[in-house]
């Protein structure tokens, strides 16, 4: 993006406000405010929320840390009651309730357990039926809310307290879904994946893309939780650029059906380099457990090549 | 000026809907309540209203829309029928505490299982502790009627509660009978513009929906919704006389049908008064003086004008469409009785379980529960508390 200054964009007035009770470190409040500075100054937007951290954390009764407006409904049901915000906003619109000049943008943020879990239904519904909004999912991969219990985000082997790391257990079995491919599947106008680098640019220009675009756009945000991944607080940006290094999590977006990758690693690190950093996959790198690594790299391995070529790479 | 016609009870609601003319309306289809969302859609595909309308992809996104449009300032609804209702759950209580004042055309049929599409109150009354007002029609014409009164009665400031309106599924759904309908222009004043004091698409005013409060909180909070139910009685009162001044018809709480002196009262809700009135006339020409007490408003509960209607007869049944499971009676029985007893009305009243999954309610069967009634009143028989009329017998089975 041309004039992309991130001193700039930091000096924007903040849209989630200090004093909110989300943990020091949390990937999530990160990523947040950054898809809101994305918001033009002088847009309004509708926030809304799946129930999860964020929510119980961000609006304790008298309290609220949102400077727009924002609803909170229930865990499994942000894509429908954003659905039904923005309907309003046309209904309204057309009847000529809303002065001309009040120009809202609506943007729901969801866990991936509110998200590809128990909201999935909700966010397909409203997917397909085109609204003029943006699902941001923030995917810490898990239930971090309740206590790290995996869910289908949750990467293969991780030790969540519902996959828990035992005598007989490795861990997840399962490997994650691929809810980015999912949704952009539903044909809408924009989907990406994206987490944080240094600059910020990548997610702040495909949130500006996502917000700005008409019709439906999901954006998957990798956010991770020091608590449910276990790694040090302040090692958060490095985590992230082994993410994208590993190809563990692809920076990718579908603007209008074509596939594009946004960052391709110099050199595709090792899945080692990004798992050795988190006690989630601590067991991994115990004597004899080197087929697992493997099996994980291998199925990174081939959803990378799987994306490339979707990519026409 | 009223014009004569002849629909059914979905017919009915969905030409309220149309007169209404709300500004959101998402839905998903369920027997039998599916002809409401598609003669609404019909409407709007011919230009007879405007409605934005959702075509969600299941019922509990369809409540969580019409919570969602509801916030944001828009004067929304949807439909439903049994296990749509069922599914909607977690979205009712959603709605009543977030105190928006959103509409729903509850058509009644039961619940799973054995599936079956028929009507009866299992739907409304697994309903009944969501913070919901919920009004019952005998016939299309209160169905048309209770549709136009609910948004008067959910958006008044002293209230800000959601409405649902139910009418017994197939039995007034789809029965084609005799209708006054009012000109579109005299429903619209009635029902009036909304105007909500808060809302998400207010300009430069953000407000925040639905909060995580703790127990300091959150009590109040549930008191409060309390206040406002007890508060919406008689704000259904003022809306039901204003109606009737108007349109020169409808009932407040309740009916009373020949109770006035009546010895024998069957206390009953939805299609089957109108059963229940037939077998009254009936008795009446034999000289037994018998009564019903059609109830139309459920929530908030009428307790003691329930109390002071019965307290001069000498026995009441009170029918249940609906089981509860208990043990010992349905859900409008245990409350008719509680409502008795604090009023000190001591008169013997018996539950009775009466047309479930659409089971037929005959007049015979009124007149044999008047019969039973009167033996109990008069001849000190012990009869059974909840009982079921209408069963098999063991040989038909």
């Amino acid at each position: 993006m041309a004039g992309y200054n991130l001193k700039e964009l930091m000096s924007k007035p903040e849209r989630l406000s200090p004093g909110h009770r989300m943990c020091a470190g949390c990937g999530a409040t990160i990523g947040i405010r950054a898809v809101l500075r994305a918001l033009h100054e002088g847009d309004m937007a509708v926030i809304g929320n799946a129930t999860g951290c964020l929510e119980v954390s961000s609006f304790m009764y008298p309290y609220t840390a949102w400077e727009d407006s924002y609803i909170h409904n229930a865990f499994e049901n942000a894509g429908a009651t954003l659905s039904g915000v923005e309907t309003a906003y046309r209904a309204l619109q057309k009847r000529g309730r809303l002065p001309e000049s009040a120009k809202f943008k609506f943007i729901t943020f969801g866990g991936d357990g509110g998200t590809y879990d128990i909201g999935f239904q909700s966010l397909s519904g409203a997917m397909e039926r085109g609204h003029d909004m943006v699902y941001v999912c923030y995917d810490n991969g898990a239930y971090m809310n309740t206590g790290i219990q995996r869910s289908s985000a949750t990467p293969q082997f991780a030790d969540t307290t519902t996959t828990p790391v035992g005598k007989v257990s490795n861990g997840k079995v399962q490997t994650r879904k691929d809810l980015s491919a999912i949704i952009a599947e539903h044909h809408v106008p924009y989907v990406a994946q994206t987490t944080f680098t240094k600059d910020f640019r990548d997610i702040h220009t495909k949130s500006e893309k996502a917000i700005y675009t008409e019709g439906a756009a999901f954006l998957n945000m990798l956010a991770p939780c020091p608590r449910g991944w276990r790694y040090e607080t302040s090692e958060i940006m490095k985590i992230c650029q082994l993410a994208i290094d590993t190809c563990y999590w692809p920076m990718f977006e579908v603007d209008h059906g074509n596939w594009r990758l946004t960052y391709e690693p110099k050199k595709k690190l090792p899945i080692e380099d990004f798992l050795r950093e988190q006690g989630r996959f601590a067991h991994l790198f115990k004597p004899g457990n080197e087929e697992l690594i493997a099996a994980f790299q291998e199925e990174v391995d081939r959803r990378w090549e799987d994306l490339l070529y979707r990519c026409n790479r | 000026m009223s014009r004569k016609d002849r629909m059914s009870g979905n017919e009915a609601v969905a030409y309220a809907i149309r007169q209404v003319n709300p500004d959101v309306m998402p839905a998903f289809p369920i027997t039998p309540s599916t002809e409401i969302p598609q003669m609404v859609s019909t409407y709007i595909a011919n230009g007879e209203m405007d409605t934005e309308f959702i075509p969600v992809e299941s019922e509990h996104s369809s409540m969580s829309a019409t919570v969602g449009a509801e916030a944001a300032g828009a004067r929304s609804m949807t439909a439903t029928s049994s296990c749509g209702l069922a599914f909607m759950w977690e979205e009712l209580l959603v709605a009543a505490s977030n105190r928006l004042p959103l509409v729903l055309a509850l058509v009644n049929r039961t619940l799973s299982g054995p599936i079956n599409i028929n009507c009866d109150h299992s739907d409304s009354m697994g309903a009944r502790d969501t913070g919901w007002i919920q009004i019952y029609a005998e016939n299309n014409q209160e169905a048309y009627d209770n549709f136009i009164q609910a948004f008067p009665i959910a958006e008044d400031p002293r209230v800000h509660l959601p409405v649902m309106v139910c009418q017994d599924g197939f039995i007034t759904s789809h029965a084609v009978e005799n209708i006054l309908l009012e000109e579109d222009a005299d429903v619209r004043e009635f029902v009036g513009e909304y105007h909500p004091e808060e809302f998400l698409l207010n300009p430069g005013k953000p407000v925040a929906v639905g909060p995580y409060a703790v127990s300091d909180y959150s009590m109040e909070a549930k008191f409060n919704q309390e206040q406002a139910m007890i508060r919406s009685k008689e704000v259904i009162l003022e809306i039901a006389e204003k109606f009737r001044s108007r349109f020169n018809r409808g009932f407040g709480l309740f009916e009373e049908y020949r109770t006035e002196d009546a010895d024998y009262i069957l206390l009953i809700m939805g299609s089957a008064a109108g059963t229940s009135k037939q077998a009254a006339d009936e008795l009446r020409e034999a000289g037994i003086k018998a009564g019903v007490l059609k109830l139309r408003v459920f929530r908030p509960f009428p307790a003691e004008e329930i109390a002071n209607a019965l307290k001069g007869c000498k026995a009441v049944a009170i029918m249940d469409r609906c089981e509860s499971y208990n043990g010992h009676g349905g859900p409008l029985a245990s409350e008719v009785m509680a409502a008795l007893y604090t009023s000190k009305v001591y008169i013997p009243a018996i539950s009775y379980i009466y047309g479930l999954a659409g089971r037929d309610f005959t007049v015979e069967t009124a007149k044999d529960i008047y019969k039973e009634l009167s033996d109990v009143a008069d001849k000190g028989k012990q009869i059974k508390q909840h009982t079921y009329v209408g069963l098999r017998t063991r040989e038909e089975r």
